[in-house]
């Protein structure tokens, strides 16, 4: 697979030359191969929005490059626009982005600054919809008269609109409740397998991050700490303890059996494979 | 940035006018500022902005800063000074046409630049030195009398320091706004005018919805605590007049005297 995304050396300070000057992203690089669900994770405060923030142009880096399909995107600073459109990015709580109307005309904002024609607006609105599990009669409500749960949908399904070969989800879960929650992951890697796009998906619930992602990308105070299975990342169970991260209550399970010598394997992130693991051992 | 506005600044140091009384510290710059008109020529004036850079020195705060309070009205200043060389009365030193500059002109630019400025740094002084709280706080006090025509003196307190506390508030959520509208490809730098108004519904809107929303929020949150206006409401932090209150006030008497010393010995330096 080739490589969609590549970060080098990238560096983002607050407020530069005052006492307040502050590194959030503290010379970072990785690469991201298209195609590829990858995870960051870190706690509050460790550079994560900042960091993809910088990835679609919103902010630019004070000093390192971001390059999309081999390209530097701050090359030519007019055009910053295109890459916004193909890197699409849903922010925190996006629901208070939501202005229009109707919710159609609202998804259909983003598709339309690409300037695309009518038919194709109404296509992409149609299937948007259709990937965030909205019925089409909401189509013709006003946004502001949903719930929570469903503005975000709406949201979400406006940069989805914009069919983006990358798309950033800033705690796409945050504040819904278990259910919402389940079922917004599940459209969201639902999205994944038939779109084949790239996501970025910004999270602290390590719960999600350990069955969706094929990578995951550790933050702490402004640097990577882990790029790798989750796997490998989540064997590292007290280490991420220190950085203020909690991993899922199974692994933890298996990782402090497997410190007090039983043979089962670190890293584990399902009951299922844990059921597997302590059979295998019991039967010995 | 759109962060880079300030906007009723507070700049805590721990300077002797940040501890005098707010609504002394009120009544005493307002007296200031009208005998800044009251002083008519030039030694008077000098007086005062003499006094006046004293007192920005003994608030500790960086004088660039008082500068930077000037930029807004550069423009005004500027036209003002412009309007008064032309417009002088006697003979003219240098004419073209009907334009003609005379040493009149010349003398009233500079005297009423330099009032503007003193103006604004007192009035800087003051919002330099006092937290926005304090502020309304005292001028809730000041008003009380009005009570006496029926205007809601602690409506209005509370509304303004309402409206203090959510300034940087609602400019961090333009901000957000921005950038999610920007996400999506909204267009908010090129353009003329009307296109560039147009690009800003997208995040009027929505920040008009959420501070509604805020406001419902805030009004249920002070009902939940029992909040009914202004009568009987006793105050946590009572204002108390001290000593160092007695000591501005002495100081600004003298300072005052000053003035009109300055106004009757030095007639000389009017303005001709």
């Amino acid at each position: 697979m080739s490589d969609i995304l590549q970060v080098k050396n990238l560096t983002y300070k607050y407020a530069t030359g005052t006492p307040f000057e502050k590194t959030a992203v503290d010379n970072i690089s990785f690469t991201v191969r298209q195609g590829e669900f990858v995870s960051i994770i870190g706690h509050t405060g460790s550079g994560k929005s900042t960091l993809v923030q910088m990835l679609n142009g919103l902010i630019k880096p004070t000093s390192g490059k971001v390059f999309f399909n081999q390209n530097d995107i701050w090359k030519e600073p007019k055009k910053i626009r295109n890459i916004r459109f193909k890197v699409g990015m849903v922010f925190q709580y996006p629901e208070y982005q939501l202005f229009e109307e109707t919710v159609a005309k609202d998804i259909a904002f983003g598709a339309k600054n690409m300037g695309l024609t009518e038919s194709e607006i109404q296509n992409r609105v149609e299937s948007s919809v259709e990937f965030v599990g909205l019925e089409k009669s909401f189509l013709k409500k006003s946004p502001f008269e949903l719930s929570g749960g469903e503005k975000r949908r709406v949201a979400i399904a406006g940069v989805i609109a914009m069919n983006p070969e990358i798309l950033i989800l800033d705690e796409p879960t945050a504040g819904l409740d278990p259910m919402g929650r389940e079922l917004l992951l599940s459209q969201i890697r639902q999205y994944h397998e038939k779109q084949k796009n790239t996501i970025l998906f910004v999270s602290h619930s390590m719960e999600d991050v350990a069955r969706i992602s094929d990578r995951v990308l550790v933050m702490n105070s402004g640097h990577t700490e882990y790029f790798d299975t989750p796997e490998n990342v989540f064997a590292q169970g007290e280490h991420l303890k220190n950085m203020g991260l909690k991993i899922p209550q199974i692994t933890q399970i298996m990782n402090t059996l497997s410190d007090k010598g039983y043979h089962v394997g670190k890293g584990v992130l399902t009951i299922e494979k844990a059921v597997e693991e302590l059979l295998t051992i019991l039967k010995k | 940035m759109i962060k880079d506005i300030t906007l009723g600044q507070f700049f805590p140091t721990n300077s002797l006018i940040h501890k005098i009384d707010p609504r002394v510290k009120i009544i005493l710059i307002s007296v200031y500022i009208v005998f800044l008109f009251i002083a008519k020529n030039f030694g008077s004036l000098g007086f005062m902005t003499c006094i006046t850079v004293i007192l920005m020195i003994i608030t500790k705060i960086p004088l660039k800063l008082y500068f930077k309070g000037l930029r807004p009205v550069l423009f005004i200043l500027l036209f003002t000074s412009v309007l008064n060389v032309f417009y002088g009365s006697g003979e003219p030193i240098w004419q073209w046409g009907i334009l003609k500059v005379t040493w009149n002109g010349i003398q009233t630019a500079v005297f009423v630049s330099v009032r503007i400025v003193v103006l604004i740094m007192i009035s800087c002084i003051l919002t330099y030195t006092t937290s926005p709280t304090d502020l309304t706080d005292a001028l809730e006090r000041i008003m009380k009398p009005l009570t006496v025509f029926k205007i809601q003196v602690h409506e209005i307190a509370m509304m303004m320091t309402i409206a203090l506390r959510f300034v940087p508030t609602l400019l961090e959520e333009t901000d957000k706004i921005m950038n999610a509208q920007k996400a999506r490809g909204a267009d908010m730098e090129s353009g003329g005018i009307v296109k560039k108004l147009k690009a800003m519904i997208p995040v009027l809107i929505p920040l008009f919805v959420s501070s509604f929303n805020r406001a419902f929020d805030l009004a249920v949150a002070m009902e939940c605590r029992c909040y009914r206006g202004g009568k009987g409401r006793t105050r946590m932090k009572v204002l108390k007049a001290g000593k160092i209150d007695v000591i501005a006030v002495i100081f600004s008497v003298i300072v005052l005297a000053g003035v009109i010393v300055c106004n009757v010995m030095f007639p000389q330096l009017t303005v001709k």
